[in-house]
């Protein structure tokens, strides 16, 4: 366990200091890098997590195709020159650094609090569960049985999103 | 179990997902600090399908969609407003102001 540990915090860190780093990156490519590697890390958290399915998936849509659709059009609109800072003044950034860090700690005061009701139990049955079914059939199962109707909403919500896209950058209709 | 530490990281995650959205005046950077907040939430989904059963990943499969056809549309939206203003910048942009 401790060499889990061990390599949760590694990953956990280099998350924190590329999204610290992504937030205050004056070019605005530079900045969806450093997200691209926030989302890399967040990937391995995954995969410690017994959630190795999902991590293959952020790597996959997160990194892969929303990441690239941002550069895509940071590229499209030449915003990439860096230029003037869009950083807010003093006084903006105080608020805003007051503000975030009082959420953060509420945050992690919430996180490190006992939940209510029952204990959560000390083992994971995720992990027995993907010896018997696999790694993607423990996702799998459910997801096309108990969670088919959500499943087959979300179709219809990209449909939507499609038809949307299409019309907004359209030049005239 | 790593539930507590992936906890605690999602809230440092998602404050600085915060920050970026109330620092920063380029519309595409916020944009990005909000999937960065999307993703603080799906660690905490998942570190917690890993006590509480697998309904967790697929709740984040479901984020996942979600955040997919979010960015499509909230891109097209920026790319309107840049064609209308030339800019960006949320300062410049002042439609609503009477």
């Amino acid at each position: 366990m401790p060499a889990t540990l061990l390599l949760f915090w590694a990953f956990a860190g280099l998350a924190v200091v590329s999204a610290a780093l992504c937030i205050t990156r004056r070019n605005p490519i530079a900045s969806a890098l450093w997200l691209v590697v926030t989302m890399f890390q967040i990937a391995a958290l995954f995969v410690l997590l017994d959630a190795q399915f999902i991590a293959v998936l952020q790597v996959l849509v997160y990194a892969g195709a929303i990441m690239v659709l941002f550069l895509f059009v940071i590229m499209l609109l030449n915003l990439g020159r860096g230029g003037a800072s869009d950083m807010r003044g003093p006084a903006g950034l105080a608020v805003a650094t007051l503000l975030a860090g009082a959420l953060g700690v509420q945050l992690f005061i919430v996180a490190r609090s006992t939940p209510p009701g029952p204990s959560l139990p000390v083992t994971s049955p995720l992990a027995a569960a993907e010896q018997v079914e696999g790694m993607v059939g423990v996702v799998a199962n459910p997801l096309f049985t108990t969670y088919l109707v959500p499943f087959e909403i979300t179709s219809i919500l990209l449909l939507a999103a499609i038809v949307g896209a299409v019309v907004l950058a359209k030049r005239q209709l | 179990m790593l539930l507590g530490p992936a906890l605690a990281v999602s809230a440092v995650l998602f404050a600085l997902g915060v920050a970026g959205v109330l620092v920063r005046r380029n519309a595409i950077v916020i944009f990005m600090c909000v999937e960065l907040m999307l993703n603080a939430v799906n660690l905490t989904f998942i570190a917690l399908a890993q006590t509480l059963g697998v309904a967790g990943q697929i709740f984040v499969f479901f984020v996942m969609a979600v955040a997919a056809a979010e960015a499509a549309v909230g891109l097209a939206i920026i790319l309107a407003m840049f064609r209308h203003g030339r800019t960006v910048n949320l300062q410049n942009i002042t439609l609503l102001k009477g």
